[in-house]
Formats: structure tokens, sequence, C-alpha cells
């Protein structure tokens, strides 16, 4: 008779990530898992992901400054990095998808009630596909910080949202990249919920004088690391 | 060397606009032969929907082959939590050992107030065969645990909830 596989019980205590239930974040509380989480063993079906072509993006996805009639109002930046593997190999025809407030702090998305000024030259979303070296490039305006309802005078730090796609769909990554020296860190859940400040300071951009451009706008490098299996990308 | 990985952030409640614009939640036509209907709600651990999740699945396609031209899809719940997926049932894929497994989806949850995504998998409750041998499926001992992961008969297609905490609560995988 053929062995049975054991499936392992694990914790919640993946390395540098951040917990399901972390309660200073109120909305954890009830959707947290409560129970053991079973280890995977990994099939073609952990270490197969969607490929994307040129066709997943448009010529300005990757520039919000330029979706509209008009320039966004705010502060001009160029977001950029390197989409890298766990190995430290460049990822190459990653996805990357962004989304962000305007330089206000206010989303577009009808539930946003923060009575800050829509721009109606920003939309806040992009995307765009790494190249050869792994590398992505955004322009955008630096988002503005605004309230949230998770405590009394509850303020997020200026976040934009990263969504990636690896060579694998359980490489995934979805994340935000925070701005340097912003003083809301200490009061902030999100970002606190990463209980390593090693691990949280990988969450932080820097200031990039390579893609600092003179006299049009600030640089700001993030650079990403997708965790997950080890894979072989699919031929498209 | 081996470099540390990007944490997780939650997808927070604004994602809509950013992720959910381009339709992509139908990986072929409703009119095809096999088009299939996968739906479902996320429910939270008071049973209520999550109208702020998005769920995204990755399959094979119908002949058992992983492509890196199909197979992936996308869905914001609703106000009500729910989700829907036009797709078609995968054929079996091997297993870790080679072994085939049962046909499946595998299925990733993000949502406000999930800090990093929740990954499960969804079986077809036609499949009793395959199901009683897959490998996967056999070494969860709990039938309600392993219930969570197989989809059921609906009028419309097959139903898929997930719940993220609780009683009943999916199974969820870790890496």
């Amino acid at each position: 008779m053929r062995e049975r596989l054991r499936l392992q019980e694990v914790g919640d205590e993946a390395e540098g990530q951040p917990p399901y239930l972390f309660p200073d974040y109120r909305s954890t509380r009830l959707r947290a898992p409560t129970k053991p989480l079973l280890l995977l063993p990994q099939t073609l079906s952990e270490l197969t992901g969607p490929a994307f072509g040129d066709d997943a993006v448009d010529e300005f996805d990757h520039d919000l400054t330029r979706q509209h009639g008009g320039e966004p109002l705010g502060e001009r930046i160029v977001v950029s990095g390197c989409v890298l593997d766990r190995d430290g190999r460049p990822v190459r025809r990653a996805l990357v998808e962004i989304w962000q407030a305007n330089a206000a702090g206010r989303y577009i998305h009808e539930g946003d009630r923060h009575p800050a000024p829509l721009d109606p030259n920003f939309t806040g979303a992009g995307r765009c596909l790494t190249d050869d070296d792994g590398r992505y490039r955004f322009v955008t305006v630096k988002p503005g910080a605004y309230p949230w309802q998770n405590h009394p005078n509850a303020w997020r730090p200026a976040h934009i949202h990263f969504s990636l796609f690896g060579r694998a769909f359980t490489n995934r990554l979805v994340t935000q990249m925070y701005f340097p020296g912003d003083p809301l860190f200490d009061a902030d859940p999100i970002f606190q919920s990463v209980r390593d400040a090693e691990a949280r300071a990988r969450l932080i951009s820097s200031l990039d004088w390579e893609t600092t451009t003179p006299e049009w706008a600030l640089g700001y490098r993030f650079d990403i690391v997708l965790g997950g299996p080890a894979a072989t990308p699919l031929e498209q | 060397m081996t470099v540390a990985p990007t944490p997780s952030q939650t997808v927070g409640p604004f994602f809509r606009f950013g992720l959910c614009e381009q339709p992509c939640s139908e990986l072929v036509k409703r009119e095809q032969p096999g088009a299939l209907r996968v739906f479902g709600s996320v429910l939270d651990g008071a049973g209520e929907p999550v109208p702020d999740a998005m769920v995204e699945i990755w399959q094979a396609d119908e002949a058992g082959t992983y492509r890196g031209d199909f197979g992936w899809a996308r869905c914001g719940t609703d106000a009500g939590g729910r989700f829907s997926f036009v797709t078609v049932k995968p054929g079996r894929v091997p297993g870790a050992n080679a072994e085939a497994q049962a046909p499946h989806l595998v299925v990733l949850v993000f949502a406000r107030g999930l800090l990093k995504p929740v990954l499960t998998r969804m079986y077809f409750p036609d499949e009793a065969e395959a199901n009683g041998v897959d490998r996967l499926l056999e070494a969860i001992d709990d039938p309600g645990a392993r219930g969570t992961l197989i989809a059921t008969e609906a009028a419309d297609g097959l139903r898929f909830d997930v719940r993220l905490q609780g009683d009943g609560q999916t199974t969820f995988f870790a890496l």
C-alpha cells in the first residue's frame, strides 16, 4: 500500500511577514484565520503562474501624471526599483500594478469619505512590466497622508500600494511602499504589523539621486523581493 | 545567497480602481461549450460578507496543462461579499510524485484586514473518484476541513464559499 502524505500543521510565523491577527489593526480581528495552516507540498500548481505580455500594459500606464488632459497637482516623483527573487536574481516580465491616493490624501474610490479634494487629472492607478534586468519605473505624484477609522485620530503614513506577480502564482505579493522619515510610522498599525524592524525597513523607499531628475522630479527607489517557492517560468 | 523577501501588507479597502478596472474574471466566454460558472462569498468570523476582498484563481487548461497565457483570473467581491468566475474545469495535473492530482483551482484571497493573502484550493464535487485518491485531500484527516475545499453543485454553477475564520473556516495552506 502506498504511503499516505503527511501534512504538517504550521503556525502563523513566516519570517519577516506580518501575522494574520494583529489586534491593533482592528479589521484583522474577524478576518484572521484561527486554525493552523497546512504546509502544502509543492506541485506544478504551486510552481507555475501566469505570464504577461506587452498587451497587458498601455503606453501611459506607467505614467500616472499623463493619463488625463492636464497634470495632477502635487509633488511629481519617479518611483523605480528592481524585482528580485529570493536568490537575488531579477524577475523579468513581472506585472507590477500600483494604486494610491492623490496628493491631498484622497482615493478616487467611491468608498473614500475623506473630505479632501479629488483631482480631475489624477486616477492613481498604474501598471508596467519589468524589463530584462527586473527593473520597473513609474512617474506619479507623492500621495498624501489620510485619516482612517481604525482608532481615534488614526492617520495612514503616505504610501503607494503595489501588487506583483512572480514566476509562480504563489510568489504573488501585495504590499505598500512608504516614504523615508515619515513621522506617522510609529502610530500606524498596518506598518507596525511587521514586527521585525529590519523587515519593516524593507517597506520604506529611499531617496534616489540616480533617478532624481534636475528641475523636474525627485526619485524614490523601492526594490522588491518576492518570496514563495522558486519556479521555472512557462513559455507563453 | 538568499535575499529576505519584502513583507506583505493589506490590499486595503480601496484597491478596486487599481486592480479591478479591466475585466478579468472570465477565462472563457459564457457561451463556450464546457464554460462553467464558479461563484461564492467571502465571509468573516461573524459570518458576515466581506465586501472588500479580491479573489484570484490559477488553474490548468482542460487538458491538464499549466500555460502562461491561460488560467489566471481575478474578481473583487461586491457589497454582498460575492465573487463570480467563468472558467472551464481543468484537467488532472501531476502531483509531487507524478501521480495525477484531482482537478482543482488554486485560490488566493486578499482583503482589507488580511495583512497577507490566504491560500486555498477548490476541488470539484463531480470528481468523487479522483478526489478520493488525491494525495492532498486524503491527507486532511478532518472530513469537515476537507469538505471546505470541495465546491458544491448549484443551479447555475459551482458554489465555493471562503470562510476566513471560525468553526467552518476554510482550510488554508502555507508554502
